[in-house]
C-alpha cells in the first residue's frame, strides 16, 4: 500500500512519469529482444551494440542531428557489419570485436573533435552515461514508434526466429532462410539496444537486455512464457529501480541520491540470482 | 623524397621526450596485448577481453571515493571481475555472465561516481587515455607487468593452446578445462591493469583483439600466429603514433583504423587463400 | 624395451567395481562391475544412450560416479600420458591456425608447462605417427579443413604418440570408410597385442573388430556385460540388458540384434 501511494505521489512528477513509462517501454522491448539474444549466444554482441550507438550519439552531436538517429544510424551500420562478418561462433565473436574497437576509435576521434570545436566536455559525456531522468520529451513519440517496430519485426519474425534460433541445421533444411531472419533479429536488437541507449546509458541498456533474459530462460520451458516473463522482470526492475532510486534522497548520510541505473542493475542481478538458485534447486530435487 | 620524409617525421617525433615514453609504453601495450589476444582470438573470447579492462573502471572509481590507489583499485577490480566470470560461467553459456558482470560493476562504478566528488570524466579519461602523457615512472610499470605478463603467457602456453583447440583430449591428459580458463582470465586481468591506466582500455583493446585476429588469417601454425600477431601490433602502434603526431589526432582512433584495417586483409587473404571457405 | 617389461597377459590393469553414475537425476550406468586386463582389445556395443561415452569418461576421471570404485592396477604408469583418449566429436573452427602435425604434436607434450622447443627428433616422432594412421599427405593442412575422417585419424595419432598404457577409443571407426577402418582397426589390434596397450573401442558395428577384439562390452539399460561375443551376444544375455525379449540373428557372419516392438528404436547391429 506504502508502494502504490509512493508510486501516484511520482506520477505527479512529469519527470518521474515520463521516466517510468519510456523506461518501462524500453525493458518489454529489451526484455523480448533479450530472449533471442540469450538464445543464440549474441550477449557480445548487444552489449556492443550500446557502444557503438554512443559512437552515433557523438557523431550527433558533433552535426546537431536528434541524438536518436545518431544511436539508431551507427547501431544499425555496426549491427549489420557484425551480422555479415561472422557466421560461425569464433568468427563473429572476433568480428564484434573487431566492430566494437573500430567505432571506439571513432568514438575517440569524435570527442576530440567537439573539444576541439566547443571546448565542452560535459555533453558528450552525459550521453555515456544517460540518465532516465532526463529524458527530452521530445523522443518519447519516437521511442515509442520504433518500440513498436522492433516488437512487430518480432512478432512477425517469431516463428522462424524459434526454429532458427534453436536448431538453424534443421531450419536451413526446411527452407527457412536463416540469414535473413538474423539479419531482421539484428535490426530488432539494434532498435531495442539503442533506445535503451539513449534513455537509460550503455550501461543499463546491456542489463536490460541480459538479465531479465537470462533469468527468464532459467525459469521457464516455453518461449512462449519465457517472453512474457522475461518483459515483466525488465518492468518491474526498471519501475522498482526508478522508486528506490526517488526514495534514495531521502537516506542517511549524504542525501544526495543514489544513480538509477545502480539500482536497476542490482535488482536485475538479483532476478537472475534468484533464477538461478531455483535452477539448481529443481535440477537437484528433478 | 626528403621532403615527403620530413613531413612523415617531424621533428620531435622521435626525440621529444614525451614521444619517447609514447613510444616505449606504447610498443611494451602491443606485445603485452598481442600475447593475451592471441589467446583471447583462439578461444574466441574477445568478450571478455573487452569486459574485464571495462568492468576495471569501477576499481578507479570506488578507488576516487574512498581516496586509495587508482591501480590497486583497477587492479582489485579486474582480478574480481576475472575470476567471477570464470565460476558463474557454465559450459552452455555464451556470454551472457560476462555481461551480467559487467553490467554489475559498471552499475557499481555509477554508484561509486555519484556518492564520491570523483571528476567523471577523470575516470572516464581511463576510456580514452592519452598515451602521450606518459611519465618515466610510468614507463617503467608498464615494462615491468609487460615482462610479468610476458614470462606468464610463456608459462602457459603450451597447455593453454591445447586445452583451447581441443578441450576433451587435454582434459584427459590433466589439463583441466576449467583451472586454465581461471588461468587465462587472470592472464586479461593483469594485463588490463598493466594497459589501462596508461593507454587507456580502448587502445589496449583495440591491440588486443585485431592484431590477433589478422595474425590468425596469415599465420598456419600456432607459433606463427602468435609472432605474426605480436608483429602486427607493434606496426600498428607505431603507424599511429606516427599518424597522431603528424595530425594532432587521436592515437586510439589511429590504432583502432589500423588494425581493423589489418584484420580486413586477414579476411581478404583467406577468401582468396580458400575461395571456398565462405561460400558455405 | 616394453616388451621386456610386460607383466603377464592376464594381470588387471583397470577394475571398475559396482560402478553407479547419475547423470540430471537420472541413472545412466548401474552396477558395473569390470576388469581390464594388460594388452586386450575390448569392443564396447550398445545403443544410442547406452551410456558407452560416460562409461570412458568415468574411466577418464571426467564423471564421478556416485557409488562404486574405478581402479588402476599398481604398476601402472601414473600420471600423464597414461591414458589416451579419442573423443566422440571434435570439430574445431575452420579458421583455427593450427596444422594437422601441430595437434599431434600436442600430444606429445600438449600438458607441459611452457614452449616446446621443435627440433628433428620431435618432427620425426610426428611424422611417424603421422605415418601411422597414413596421415601424412595432409599433415600441413589446417585442421579445420579436415574431413571427418581425417580429423579422427589425426586424434588416434595424437593419443598414440604419448604411448599411452590404456587407450579409450569413442567410436573412431564412426566417420571412416571402409579401407580406412580396416586400417586403423588393424594398428589399434597391434598396439593393444604387441605394446601391451588395453584398448577400449566403442563402436556401433562390432563386424569390423571381429578380427581383433578379444572381448566385447555390452551396454544396455545401464548395464552392462563382458566376455567373448559368443558368450555376450546371446538371446538370454542381451534380453536381461534390455529388459526385454531380443533375438540375435547370425547372417553370412554378420551378427544382428533384433528387438520387439518397444526395443525397436533400440535396434543395432552388433
Ligand atoms: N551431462 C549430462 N546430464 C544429463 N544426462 C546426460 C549427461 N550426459 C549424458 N547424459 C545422458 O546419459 C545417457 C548416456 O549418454 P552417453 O553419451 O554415454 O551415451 P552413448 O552410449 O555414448 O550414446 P551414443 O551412441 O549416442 O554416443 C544419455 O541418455 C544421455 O542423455
Ligand atoms: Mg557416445
Amino acid at each position: 500500500m506504502a508502494l502504490l501511494t509512493l508510486v501516484r505521489d511520482l506520477l505527479q512528477t512529469p519527470a518521474v512519469a515520463t521516466a517510468l513509462w519510456i523506461g518501462s517501454i524500453v525493458a518489454v522491448v529489451s526484455g523480448c529482444a533479450g530472449v533471442f539474444t540469450v538464445v543464440r549466444g549474441q550477449s557480445f554482441a548487444g552489449h556492443a551494440l550500446g557502444d557503438v550507438g554512443s559512437t552515433g550519439a557523438a557523431a550527433a552531436y558533433l552535426t546537431a542531428v536528434q541524438p536518436l538517429y545518431g544511436f539508431l544510424g551507427i547501431g544499425l551500420l555496426g549491427g549489420l557489419a557484425i551480422d555479415r562478418l561472422g557466421n560461425r561462433a569464433r568468427e563473429r565473436d572476433v568480428a564484434t570485436g573487431i566492430v566494437l574497437s573500430l567505432t571506439m576509435g571513432l568514438s575517440a576521434l569524435l570527442l576530440f573533435l567537439i573539444t576541439e570545436q566547443t571546448s565542452a566536455t560535459g555533453g558528450p559525456l552525459s550521453i555515456l552515461f544517460g540518465s532516465i531522468f532526463t529524458v527530452a520529451p521530445a523522443v518519447t513519440l519516437p521511442v515509442e514508434l520504433f518500440s513498436l517496430l522492433a516488437l512487430g519485426l518480432l512478432a512477425v519474425l517469431y516463428r522462424p526466429l524459434v526454429f532458427a534460433s534453436l536448431s538453424p541445421e534443421t531450419a536451413r533444411a526446411r527452407g527457412v532462410r536463416v540469414g535473413l531472419v538474423g539479419t531482421l533479429f539484428m535490426v530488432a536488437l539494434v532498435i531495442a539496444v539503442e533506445e535503451s541507449s539513449l534513455v537509460a546509458g550503455a550501461l543499463l541498456s546491456t542489463a536490460l537486455l541480459i538479465g531479465p533474459a537470462a533469468a527468464a530462460v532459467n525459469w521457464t520451458r516455453q518461449i512462449g512464457h519465457t517472453l512474457a516473463l522475461s518483459a515483466f522482470l525488465g518492468v518491474a526492475a526498471v519501475v522498482l529501480g526508478i522508486v528506490l532510486s526517488y526514495e534514495s534522497y531521502f537516506w542517511p548520510p549524504l542525501h544526495r541520491g543514489w544513480p538509477v541505473s545502480f539500482f536497476i542493475v542490482m535488482l536485475v542481478l538479483v532476478e537472475y540470482i534468484a533464477s538461478r538458485l531455483w535452477r539448481r534447486r529443481r535440477e537437484a530435487t528433478a | 623524397m626528403m621532403h615527403v620524409l620530413g613531413l612523415l617525421f617531424p621533428p620531435g617525433l622521435l626525440t621529444a621526450p614525451f614521444m619517447q615514453n609514447a613510444w616505449i609504453s606504447g610498443s611494451a601495450v602491443a606485445i603485452l596485448s598481442a600475447l593475451v589476444g592471441f589467446f583471447a582470438v583462439l578461444r574466441g573470447a574477445t568478450f571478455v577481453a573487452h569486459a574485464v579492462p571495462r568492468a576495471s573502471f569501477a576499481g578507479a572509481a570506488g578507488a576516487a571515493l574512498v581516496g586509495g590507489d587508482t591501480l590497486l583499485g583497477l587492479g582489485i577490480f579486474s582480478a574480481i571481475s576475472a575470476l567471477g566470470i570464470a565460476f558463474l560461467t557454465s559450459r552452455r553459456d555464451r556470454g551472457q555472465i560476462t555481461a551480467l558482470v559487467l553490467a554489475a560493476a559498471l552499475g557499481l562504478g555509477a554508484l561509486f561516481l555519484a556518492l564520491g566528488d570523483a571528476y567523471a570524466p577523470q575516470v572516464y579519461a581511463l576510456l580514452f587515455g592519452q598515451i602521450v602523457g606518459i611519465s618515466r615512472a610510468d614507463v617503467l610499470g608498464i615494462l615491468g607487468l609487460t615482462g610479468l605478463t610476458a614470462a606468464a603467457v610463456a608459462v602457459l602456453y603450451r597447455p593453454l593452446l591445447f586445452v583451447s583447440v581441443a578441450p576433451d583430449v587435454a582434459e584427459a591428459r590433466g589439463v583441466s578445462r576449467h583451472r586454465f580458463n581461471v588461468l587465462f582470465l587472470l592472464l586479461v586481468a593483469l594485463s588490463a591493469t598493466a594497459a589501462v591506466p596508461v593507454v587507456g582500455a580502448l587502445l589496449s583493446f583495440s591491440l588486443m583483439v585485431g592484431p590477433a585476429a589478422a595474425a590468425s588469417y596469415f599465420g598456419r601454425s600456432p607459433a606463427s600466429a602468435l609472432w605474426l600477431s605480436v608483429a602486427i601490433g607493434l606496426v600498428s602502434v607505431w603507424l599511429a603514433l606516427v599518424l597522431a603526431y603528424d595530425t594532432g589526432m587521436p592515437v586510439g582512433f589511429f590504432v583502432a583504423v589500423v588494425t581493423a584495417a589489418f584484420y580486413g586483409l586477414g579476411r581478404l587473404w583467406a577468401l582468396t587463400a580458400d575461395p571456398l571457405a565462405d561460400a558455405a | 624395451m616394453k616388451g621386456l617389461e610386460l607383466p603377464r597377459a592376464d594381470q588387471t590393469i583397470l577394475d571398475l567395481e559396482g560402478v553407479r553414475v547419475e547423470l540430471g537425476g537420472k541413472v545412466v550406468l548401474r552396477d558395473i562391475d569390470v576388469a581390464l586386463r594388460r594388452g586386450e582389445l575390448v569392443g564396447v556395443i550398445g545403443p544410442n544412450g547406452a551410456g558407452k561415452s560416460t562409461l570412458l569418461k568415468v574411466i577418464l576421471g571426467f564423471i564421478r560416479p556416485s557409488a562404486g570404485a574405478v581402479r588402476f592396477a599398481q604398476g601402472q604408469r601414473a600420471g600423464r600420458g597414461a591414458i589416451g583418449y579419442v573423443p566422440q566429436s571434435f570439430s574445431p573452427d575452420p579458421d583455427l591456425p593450427l596444422r594437422a602435425r601441430d595437434l599431434v604434436a600436442l600430444g606429445i607434450d600438449g600438458d607441459r608447462w611452457g614452449f616446446s622447443l621443435g627440433g628433428a627428433r620431435r618432427r620425426a616422432a610426428v611424422d611417424e605417427a603421422l605415418a601411422w594412421v597414413d596421415a601424412l599427405s595432409y599433415a600441413e593442412q589446417p585442421v579445420g579443413r579436415l574431413s571427418g575422417g581425417e580429423l579422427q585419424r589425426l586424434l588416434v595419432a595424437q593419443a598414440l604418440i604419448a604411448e599411452p598404457d590404456t587407450l579409450l577409443l569413442d567410436e573412431p571407426l564412426a566417420n571412416l570408410d571402409l579401407r580406412s577402418q580396416d586400417e586403423i582397426v588393424g594398428l589399434v589390434g597391434r598396439v593393444a597385442h604387441e605394446r601391451g596397450v588395453t584398448v577400449m573401442l566403442v563402436t556401433h558395428d562390432m563386424n569390423p573388430i571381429l578380427g581383433v577384439m578379444d572381448r566385447l562390452l555390452y551396454l544396455a539399460g545401464g548395464r552392462a556385460a563382458l566376455g567373448t561375443p559368443d558368450e555376450v551376444v546371446r538371446a538370454e544375455v542381451l534380453g536381461a540388458l534390455y529388459g526385454h525379449h531380443v533375438d540375435v540373428l547370425r547372417v553370412h557372419g554378420r551378427i544382428l540384434v533384433v528387438g520387439a516392438a518397444e526395443v525397436e528404436s533400440l535396434t543395432c547391429e552388433a
